[in-house]
């Protein structure tokens, strides 16, 4: 199934970093969303693919039987993923106070950080 | 969103979740389960919770700031690795002990205090969020 | 030595840096008296180093130490022999003066605290460097002395002049410090040792590799800039903007004579070469006549002063390099005696400021009968300077024509320079000693009378010991000027000069230097506009040069910061991915790696299929959107298409968890969208969307061949096995996943929920921050506050 599994992450990666580069950060946002998810998978597929049984240790056993799923990838991305989606959250609400203050969505036009005719810097000591 | 249908089903359906989240979290050792998706499930029981009866309630309900909880979560999971220290083990190395109460042996382990520390920072961090988010909805 | 010892000198040469740091307090409970309590730290230092001049005399070398990283063999050692001592007892000594003369200069000065503190962290830095075996120790002390320097010359931070001179002193000596650094560097790696002690015996290996020369440049490119050698002396002068007592202290008798420290100490390794005897002795001569001519032109008494401080360093770096014995005990002599006269000058210089207001000495007449004390400290340091009888400087003198002086012509050449400089010298020791004090008296901007006691005290005692030193040699040449000069030289040594002169061409040569300082003297009105009229014709200068350094670098960094961050996130965005998408074709292009072609999996069921293609569908929707909401559920679609793959691929963990982080991610998406009047649809021009694509598709099936290949690799089970057999065994869990959560990787779960509780914070302040910034400009750089608002 990896076959598979690489085109449905090189689209998600195409799209996440299509998204990304748009000037809406609206589409920023859902860029980054996927992108957790391209990541997500590459890492759980880079594991090796498993159908169906998941890495638990079955009753009377002490070992985990050698045809159930990698535990190792699943553990890293547990985590991935609710981290993903705090900062994505903190993206979020950045993207709406930076909507708020400067009352536009436009990448191009927040410029308060690099204005756009910056003086150049001061040349005294 | 605010229907009378939802509005009432809302209050059951949040404490089903949460109910739901803890059975998640205490059963996570040996089968699918443990603290960040419990910690998931609860956080948008209380995001519902919101949704249908508006942020207040809900901060009421859960009587301390979302915050609070997560940082307390910390607390614990950290305490749960410095626990190691009075048994003269590395830190974070788990240690079991089993109780029998009322007959019925518990196995308790400070694994499992650090799983509930993981629950309470993922319900507190994401109800945190979702909560203001709501409530910004308003003003 | 007592078994205590080494504990003891290493807390007297820590002792500065505590000190430093109750000094403040101490200053804000006892003001300026606090100078007293202070100075007993530097006495302490003096008095236990004291307690080494016998073993040192008798030729032995204290060495002592802790190790500091014992897996790079480096050590936090120290080396005291005869040339360690010397300068740790002028810094000691010399530092108490200077503590009591700081108590009294700056009397309250509302940062008289913070003075203290850099004073005494300097003084720390400094005995760090004289008394550092180790290559590393000596280098961080020797940037340490860089920056107290620098804080010290920008102690008065609100005047631009003060601002430009600490950066300048910065620049200069901190890059020195570099060159040092990789000299230092060569040579470890020529010998292999990174100690002082190992590698005062391996001069002849140092010498005969063939980055000798790399290494004695950059060792040189350190000293030279530390010691304000012409064509660096520029930054010493400016560095005058700081208040006297700095001036006295690091720049006269302690931090720039580092640089020479560092030619005497690595003499026996880099000596004896004919690159060391030409480089030394051309730039030191240069820098002396420079600096003798530079200092005629002043009218200002401490760029007098500092100007034939870079003389005098010109002249010891010309002793130490012209390879003779006589020569090596005539630095040294120079060096303890240009240490007490300077040091001496420049608190005379400042006391003048400070009781009569101006230190121009045009302004100045007339001061000895109200500063008698003053005066007499002034005299017996010019004469010292002057290099007459019966002060130390004479005894300098005299061994610099005995060491000088032969026949042939590059000896005769530098005969001159030193007959020259030391005239010049004479002329500007004597200016500073007799114009303010002499002739009729001037009227001052302030009502000159003689200063307190802390003032006065410091000049006097290094005159007096100066005087002192002079009629006692035989025994200053037991304890200091031998065992210093056999340390610089590399074998025993003997210095016996003395106060009784000898017939001879080194007391020809003196004659010749008082007559010429004494014609010269009466005519310094005229030379000095003579030189002011020089100056102005030549016009460009180091020091100019610097400010155009800067400014270019300035305006350079400007450009190319234009350049390279327009400030525009998608040229960012565009500029990142470009270089992925080459990080990840490049090594398969490279190295010819590139997947086999895949063969369609047989096993493939058509459920499966089914919700690639619902992922699939939903990205496509995602960008083809014409309005947010369908384009939120679309990101939903295919958030839940991965979490059922997740759940059909045997990780029902993971399936859980991204169906309940999609579901609230597409949530809390909706509640803040619908209160933006935002379109989520695309708004690039056609050109831009190829582009856009193009790169994006590049990434994309980079990620792809990328996975393909991982996958084609054979799979290394051997972590994985591990969690499988220990979950249950030795973690009492069967869900193997989340005991490696909890258990096995307990520590990286612990910080991966720091990172969503800080998280919750950053978005719950985001939420309540009340912004406030609108309209105000920001400015990196305004001290004098000149920003509306401040």
């Amino acid at each position: 199934m990896e076959p598979v599994f690489a085109i449905l992450v090189g689209a998600l990666f195409t799209v996440s970093i299509y998204l990304f580069m748009s000037k809406h950060i609206i589409r920023v946002l859902m860029g980054a969303a996927i992108l957790s998810n391209a990541v997500n998978l590459l890492i759980f597929t880079a594991g090796r693919i498993t159908r169906e049984v998941p890495p638990i240790i079955g009753p009377g056993v002490d070992t985990l039987s050698a045809s159930a799923a990698n535990p190792l990838p699943q553990a890293l991305v547990l985590t991935a993923i609710v981290i993903a989606f705090s900062f994505f959250a903190f993206l979020l609400v950045l993207g709406y106070r930076a909507f708020q203050k400067l009352g536009t969505d436009n990448s191009d036009e927040m410029r308060v950080a690099e204005p756009v005719n910056e003086p150049a810097p001061p040349l005294g000591y | 969103m605010r229907t009378v249908i939802f509005r009432s089903i809302a209050p059951y359906l949040t404490s089903l979740m949460v109910l739901f989240s803890i059975f998640v979290l205490l059963r996570g050792h040996n089968l699918p389960g443990g603290g960040f998706i419990g910690g998931l499930i609860a956080a948008s029981a209380l995001a519902i919770y919101g949704i249908a009866c508006g942020v207040a309630p809900v901060r009421r309900a859960i009587h301390f700031h979302p915050m609070a909880i997560s940082a307390f979560g910390l607390f614990l999971g950290a305490g749960a690795g410095v626990l190691s220290v009075f048994a003269s083990v590395p830190f974070m190395t788990g240690l079991w002990t089993y109780p029998t109460l009322f007959g019925v042996e518990l196995a308790l382990s400070s694994v499992l205090v650090f799983d509930i520390g993981v629950y309470l920072v993922v319900v507190g961090a994401i109800a945190s969020i979702a909560l203001a988010l709501e409530e910004r909805d308003r003003d | 030595m007592s078994a205590a010892a080494p504990g003891t000198t290493f807390t007297l040469l820590m002792l500065p840096f505590l000190a430093a740091l109750i000094a403040p307090w101490l200053t804000r409970r006892l003001g300026h008296n606090a100078a007293w309590l202070l100075a007993l730290v530097p006495l302490a230092i003096f008095v236990h180093f004291l307690g080494f001049s016998s073993e040192v005399a008798n030729g032995e070398i204290v060495t002592g130490g802790f190790a500091w990283v014992p897996s790079y063999n480096v050590s936090f050692s120290w080396l005291i022999d005869g040339l360690s001592l010397t300068f740790v007892l002028l810094i000691s000594g010399i530092g108490a003066l200077i503590m009591l003369y700081s108590g009294g200069y700056l009397k309250g000065h509302v940062q008289l605290g913070r003075f203290f503190s850099f004073m005494l962290l300097f003084m720390g830095a400094m005995l760090g460097v004289v008394v550092s075996d180790s290559f590393l120790m000596l280098f961080v002390f020797w940037e340490l002395t860089s920056i107290t320097s620098f804080l010290l010359i920008g102690f008065d931070h609100t005047r631009e002049a003060s601002r430009r001179a600490a950066i300048q002193a910065l620049v200069v000596t901190g890059g020195g410090g570099l060159a040092l650094l990789a000299g230092l560097l060569v040579i470890w790696n020529i010998t292999g040792v990174s100690q002082i002690s190992l590698l005062l015996i391996l001069g002849d290996e140092v010498r005969l590799s063939p980055f000798y020369l790399l290494a004695l440049l950059l060792v040189l490119g350190g000293a030279f800039s530390k010691s304000a050698q012409f064509p660096l002396h520029f930054w010493l002068p400016n560095a005058m903007e700081a208040p006297t007592p700095v001036s006295a202290y690091l720049h006269s008798a302690t931090m720039v004579k580092a640089g020479v420290y560092l030619l005497m100490r690595l003499n026996p390794v880099l000596g004896e070469t004919i690159w060391w005897e030409t480089i030394l002795p051309v730039f030191g001569g240069a820098t002396l006549i420079v600096g003798t001519l530079l200092a005629i032109r002043q009218t200002d008494l401490k760029l007098m002063l500092a100007y034939t401080t870079v003389s005098s360093l010109g002249l010891l770096v010309m002793l130490t390099g012209f390879g003779s014995e006589r020569a090596v005990a005539a630095a040294v002599l120079y060096l303890v005696a240009h240490s007490m006269f300077k040091g001496a000058l420049f608190m005379v210089a400042g006391l003048i400021d400070h009781e009569a207001g101006t230190r121009d000495v045009t302004k100045l007449g007339g001061l000895r009968k109200a500063m008698p004390v003053t005066f007499i400290a002034a005299m017996a340091a010019a004469i010292s300077m002057g290099g007459l009888p019966p002060f130390f400087g004479f005894l300098a003198k005299e061994e610099i024509y005995y060491a000088l002086w032969a026949t042939d012509l590059w000896s005769l050449a530098f005969v001159a320079t030193a007959v020259i400089g030391n005239g010049l010298m004479f002329v500007i020791g004597f200016a500073v000693a007799i114009k303010p004090f002499f002739g009729p008296k001037v009227e001052t901007p302030k009502h000159a009378h003689e200063g307190p006691v802390l003032l006065w005290l410091g000049p006097l005692t290094l005159a007096a010991a100066a005087f002192v030193a002079a009629v006692l040699s035989p025994y200053t040449h037991q304890l200091i000027s031998s065992p210093m000069a056999s340390a610089v030289a590399g074998d025993s040594q003997t210095v016996t000069i003395s106060l009784i002169p000898h017939l001879g061409p080194a007391l020809t040569l003196s004659l010749i230097t008082i007559v010429f300082g004494v014609i010269v003297y009466r005519m310094l009105d005229r030379a000095r506009d003579a030189m002011a009229r020089l100056l102005a014709a030549i016009g460009w200068g180091p020091d100019r040069g610097f400010d155009q350094v800067i400014s270019g670098a300035v305006r350079l960094s400007g450009a190319v910061t234009r350049v390279v961050q327009p400030g525009r996130m998608d040229f960012y965005m565009t500029v990142t991915f470009i270089m992925i998408a080459i990080a990840l074709f490049a090594p398969m292009a490279i190295y010819d790696e590139w997947p086999d072609m895949p063969t369609w999996p047989a096993d493939a069921q058509f459920h499966e299929l089914a919700v690639f293609v619902i992922a699939l569908v939903g990205l496509g929707a995602v960008i083809y959107a014409r309005d947010r909401l369908t384009a939120i559920v679309s990101l939903g679609v295919q958030g839940f298409a991965v979490a059922l793959l997740f759940m059909l691929f045997g990780a029902p963990d993971l399936s859980f968890t991204q169906f309940m982080v999609e579901t609230l991610a597409v949530v809390i998406l909706a509640l803040v969208m619908t209160r933006l009047k935002l379109t989520a649809s695309d708004h690039r021009s056609t050109q831009e969307k190829v582009l856009d694509m193009s790169v994006s598709l590049a990434c994309g099936i980079g990620f792809a061949l990328f996975l393909l290949s991982v996958t084609q690799q054979p799979f290394d089970p051997f972590i994985s096995e591990f969690f499988a057999a220990y979950s249950k065994i030795a973690a009492h869990g069967t869900n193997v996943v989340n005991v490696i959560l909890v258990d096995f990787r307990g520590t990286d779960t612990l910080g991966e929920i720091a990172v969503v509780m800080v998280t919750g914070l950053a978005v719950l302040s985001l939420i309540r921050v009340r912004t406030n910034w609108n309209g105000v400009a920001v400015a990196d750089n305004d001290p004098d506050g000149r920003e509306e608002g401040r």
